[in-house]
């Protein structure tokens, strides 16, 4: 079998789950996470495969596993469906089955896979604590799906099967962040997540058809590995705004990417996101769907960067994604210090850290911005699989010490509010570990943990030629996440318990567990890999496999840069500093005093809380009128009004045609003719009547008069 | 010496006599004998082509012969009809014999 | 005027009294009177038939016509005579469309004759005996090669009208009262 085979069975084993438990294995909750746990290791076997294979290619960049074939005629031409793996994607493929196959085994003990179900709980709210969830087989069917579109994204070869694979994944993140749909809050969250990332899909899709109309094809190696068409389309103006027509695709492109990897002006959809299952945040917002965005604007900077080489100032396409990047890097890590919700502070600090892989991109670095994606997936999912594990832990702890309140359905406490727990390190080592794990991971601490790698690659690029501003706003934003960070391990894992719930936590299932063990190691041990050269003692003890692998990949090969103090050292105090003034402030909150910070920073805090007010302004700028828009105007005025008032019209018209033709002709005219030649016959009748006398004589008269007539005028007639 | 057209018009003449009676008469006897009027006339009619344009061929007395047959005939059973009208209606007057009327 | 033949006169005075009679058959208010008078009529038109030469022909006449039906005519004017018989008119209404349509008939008719060829023509004398026509006629009727079907059907038409005569002039059944005749 040959790769590319593999490569093109890879996204079909999820998605034949998908289909078999939709079509009757949902019946049965074992089969369903057998079949789907199954074929995601189908895949990740095929996945690692492939992998091994890729690497083991002498010049990969240029020489891609590649296979296509004729899908749809166009006129003169064919449009080709196919596969690509190239370093990118083998890159993607690598971290993508990773961490779906550990999520998917996450999701059977978390969804309590054993449990008997509680007779309280109904199917579209999230069950009572220790029931298994009553709509078991349904999650695992979108989860299936979910990764069938990302593995086909990432093996696409050409920008139809990445955007198909890409509206799919934006079709599941609705259907499972309102997984729970018996919740207001979940609905209102998963049309907010579709309708946002739809605004940023439809530049996406006119960025799409503009590649289209320009080069004729959409095929990745024909547009992206071809010079001649690059320089084009550089040089080619688009008429809008002074860009080229690269620029001005880029751009399109790239406002795809805002909105699916929630970058600022789109960010709000994803901190509501979070009303999903854990496992759906960890896939969504770690492994696959924000990914996905970073991974087009990664396919896509050939074209992006077109007519821009290392060392020149940058495009204004460039310039805008940069600094999309590095202002949405600082926001969100702003907000995150004042949130309370375990999963929110991981909310921001997702978004956080896509921007600042944007930011990378934007400043050209494309080997650090998708080493960081490499490695942020492991310990964002490794974050959220753990901040799902405390949460169950909590909820057991609820539900030994209140008993009795299940009917009523809510909790006394909020599971998921920070404040709430407080030393739960005794209580749930393994969590507390690889939750620690993956926080220094995000932090950048320095040379044990993954992130430290990829983040200060990206800081020394952006100093290294000379950005300052995305220089400075990357390091104040580093400093922020660990800050907050920390404050998120303080006040849940350390100090005292702040609530009877958190003294009574503990560990969940093995199989909740494992995957977590797994994730640490990659957060470890990932970064590795992208030892740069010049670092000082360590460089060039294990290869820059990364940057050898990656940086094929561009047009220039890419020499490493030279070695440069200054952001190594500012970016070893901000992880340090934040880390430490987190946990100094933090480690002995006791219960029910307020946050610190709220006293230090004043109102600013409140402003931070509420996440700047962007969503009430979202609110009432754009939803406000939308809604009057579709209610009155289009439903009440032109529906309603126009046209239900024409049909009306029309109706009302056609009766009072007929009933005026009706009273007129039909009566007047056509039922009097039936009527009168009725008459006139029986007139006729009862006129002629009178001729059968009954006397004999009168008709031989009358026939005999007659007869005379006709002989008459026979003999008249006679010529 | 008498030319065939005196026999025809004296023919036509009876036959026409007795057509009015047939059609006039209101007794019902008075009818049956316009009818013997029209029969005769038609006898003198048949005898006069007889004589006059084939009197070798004894087909027009023969003719004759079986009008008188028929004549015969028909008196006995139209006056027998007319005793039974008479004997159930007490009438013998055309013009009150209707029930056929309207 | 030319002078007329003997035959001529007989004829002429024979068609007068005839078709006066006529008349009176059908004018005359009395229905015994007009059946005397038929009796006279049926008498003229015997003589006709002798100035036909058709000897026989008259006899049967007298015998037949004279002997037989006009005696029955008489029996059936007595037998339904009726009380108040000569006080209603014996003319019914449309009397009056009856008597031009009888005499246009009879302009129609003389017009139709005079088509005929030999209309003004004489008689040819007779070339065989007297005698002989009554032979002739009698083997004519029994001729196989004559006319033996019509004399034979003839006959039966005879049988039926006598058979149906007396079956319809039967008195109506006993239950009925029987009326005086």
């Amino acid at each position: 079998m040959t790769t590319e085979l593999w490569i093109a069975l890879l996204p079909l084993p999820p998605l034949v789950v998908f289909f078999a438990i939709l079509l009757g294995a949902h019946r049965n909750n074992r089969l369903s996470h057998r079949l789907a746990v199954g074929a995601m290791g189908i895949s990740w076997a095929l996945a690692m495969a492939v992998f091994v294979r890729a690497v083991g290619v002498a010049d990969l960049a240029h020489a891609p596993f590649a296979a296509s074939f004729n899908w749809l005629p166009t006129g003169a031409g064919w449009l080709r469906m196919g596969v690509l793996v190239d370093p990118l994607s083998a890159l993607a493929l690598f971290f993508v089955a990773w961490t779906c196959l550990g999520i998917f085994i996450y999701s059977i003990g978390y969804h309590n896979f054993g449990q008997p179900r509680d007779p309280h709980d109904q199917p579209g709210l999230p069950p009572h604590h220790g029931g298994v969830e009553p709509m078991y087989a349904r999650f695992f069917a979108f989860i299936s799906l979910f990764a069938a579109a990302m593995l086909a994204l990432v093996v696409s070869d050409n920008l139809l099967l990445l955007f198909i694979g890409w509206e799919i994944m934006g079709l599941c993140s609705y259907l499972l962040i309102g997984f729970w749909y018996g919740k207001p809050s979940a609905r209102e969250a998963m049309v907010k997540a579709f309708l946002t990332t739809r605004i940023g899909d439809v530049f996406m899709l006119l960025g799409i058809v503009a590649l289209y109309s320009a080069t004729g094809t959409l095929n990745f190696r024909e547009i992206l590995a071809n010079e001649q068409v690059l320089a084009a389309l550089a040089a080619a103006p688009s008429g809008v705004l002074g860009l080229s027509l690269a620029g001005l695709i880029g751009l399109l492109l790239f406002f795809g990417t805002v909105g699916k990897s929630a970058q600022w002006p789109l960010h709000v959809w994803l901190p509501d996101a979070m009303e999903g299952p854990t496992p759906v945040s960890a896939m969504i917002h770690a492994a696959t769907m924000v990914s996905a965005g970073v991974y087009l604007v990664l396919r896509f900077f050939p074209l992006i960067t077109a007519g821009w080489h290392e060392g020149a100032a940058l495009t204004p396409t460039m310039t805008v994604v940069a600094a999309i990047g590095a202002f949405t890097a600082l926001f969100a890590a702003t907000i995150a210090v004042a949130q309370n919700d375990i999963k929110r502070v991981l909310a921001y600090s997702t978004i956080s850290q896509l921007g600042y892989m944007i930011a990378a991109a934007g400043i050209g670095a494309y080997v650090a911005a998708a080493f960081h994606l490499f490695t942020h997936a492991f310990f964002k999912a490794l974050l959220f699989l753990g901040s799902g594990s405390v949460i169950h832990g909590m909820e057991a702890g609820e539900a030994a010490t209140s008993k009795g309140d299940h009917a009523a359905g809510g909790h006394a406490i909020d599971p998921q509010n920070m404040f709430s727990m407080g030393g739960l390190r005794k209580r749930m080592p393994v969590t507390f570990w690889t939750f620690l794990i993956g926080g220094f991971a995000l932090s950048g601490f320095p040379l044990l943990t993954a992130g430290f790698w990829s983040k200060d690659e990206i800081l020394a690029d952006a100093f290294g030629h000379g950005h300052m501003l995305v220089f400075g706003a990357l390091a104040a934003a580093a400093l922020l996440t660990a800050f907050y960070t920390m404050r998120q391990i303080s006040l849940t894992f350390l100090g005292s318990p702040r609530t009877p719930a958190a003294e009574h936590a503990h560990e969940p299932a093995w199989s909740m567990r494992i995957p977590l063990i797994g994730l640490a190691v990659f957060a470890i041990a990932a970064g590795w890999i992208g030892i740069p050269e010049h670092f000082p003692a360590l460089g060039g003890i294990i290869p820059n496999w990364v940057h050898g692998f990656l940086g094929a990949s561009l047009a220039e090969g890419g020499a490493e840069l030279a070695f440069s103090a200054t952001p190594l050292l500012v970016s070893v105090a901000a992880a340090l500093g934040g880390l430490t003034l987190g946990w100094w402030v933090y480690r002995r909150v006791a219960a029910g005093s307020p946050d610190p910070l709220e006293r230090a920073l004043g109102p600013v805090h409140r402003i931070l809380k509420n996440k700047y007010y962007f969503d009430e302004f979202y609110q009432d700028v754009f939803v406000r009128p939308a809604y009057w828009l579709a209610e009155t105007v289009v439903a009440g005025w032109i529906d309603r009004g126009i046209i239900d008032g024409t049909l009306h019209a029309i109706g009302g018209l056609s009766l009072r045609v007929g009933a005026f033709l009706r009273k007129w002709f039909d009566l007047l005219v056509i039922n009097a003719i039936g009527d009168q030649v009725g008459n006139l016959v029986k007139w006729g009748g009862s006129v002629l009547r009178f001729v059968q006398t009954g006397r004999v004589q009168q008709y031989l008269v009358v026939g005999l008069v007659f007869v005379g007539l006709v002989f008459t005028g026979l003999l008249l007639l006679r010529p | 010496m008498i030319p065939l057209s005196w026999y025809l018009v004296l023919a036509a003449a009876i036959f026409c006599v007795g057509l009015y009676g047939a059609l006039a008469r209101r007794n019902a006897v008075a009818i049956l004998m316009g009818i013997e009027l029209m029969l005769n006339a038609v006898n003198i009619n048949l005898i006069a082509f007889w004589r006059y344009l084939n009197p070798g061929s004894m087909g027009g007395q023969v003719f004759a012969i079986i009008v008188f047959a028929v004549a015969a005939s028909e008196a006995a059973v139209g006056l027998a009809l007319i005793i039974s009208i008479y004997r159930r209606r007490s009438t013998v007057a055309a013009d009150e014999l209707n029930l056929l009327k309207w | 005027m030319p002078a007329m033949t003997v035959v001529q006169i007989i004829f002429v005075v024979t068609a007068i009294i005839t078709f006066l009679a006529a008349i009176m058959v059908v004018a005359s208010p009395n229905l015994i009177h007009s059946a005397l008078w038929l009796v006279l009529t049926l008498g003229g038109v015997a003589v006709v038939f002798l100035l036909l030469e058709a000897a026989f022909l008259a006899v049967v006449q007298v015998a037949i016509y004279i002997g037989a039906i006009a005696i029955l005519v008489i029996f059936a004017v007595m037998l339904t005579r009726q009380v108040s018989t000569g006080l209603a008119s014996q003319v019914n209404r449309t009397w009056w469309l009856a008597a031009p349509a009888a005499v246009i008939l009879f302009a129609g008719l003389i017009l139709l004759f005079s088509q005929v060829a030999g209309f003004q023509g004489l008689a040819e004398p007779l070339v065989k005996e007297p005698g002989t026509l009554v032979v002739d006629l009698g083997r004519a009727l029994v001729d196989a090669q004559g006319y033996v079907l019509p004399f034979e059907v003839a006959s039966v038409l005879l049988l039926a009208a006598m058979i149906g005569a007396i079956v319809i002039a039967l008195p109506p059944a006993p239950v009925v009262e029987e009326k005086s005749t």
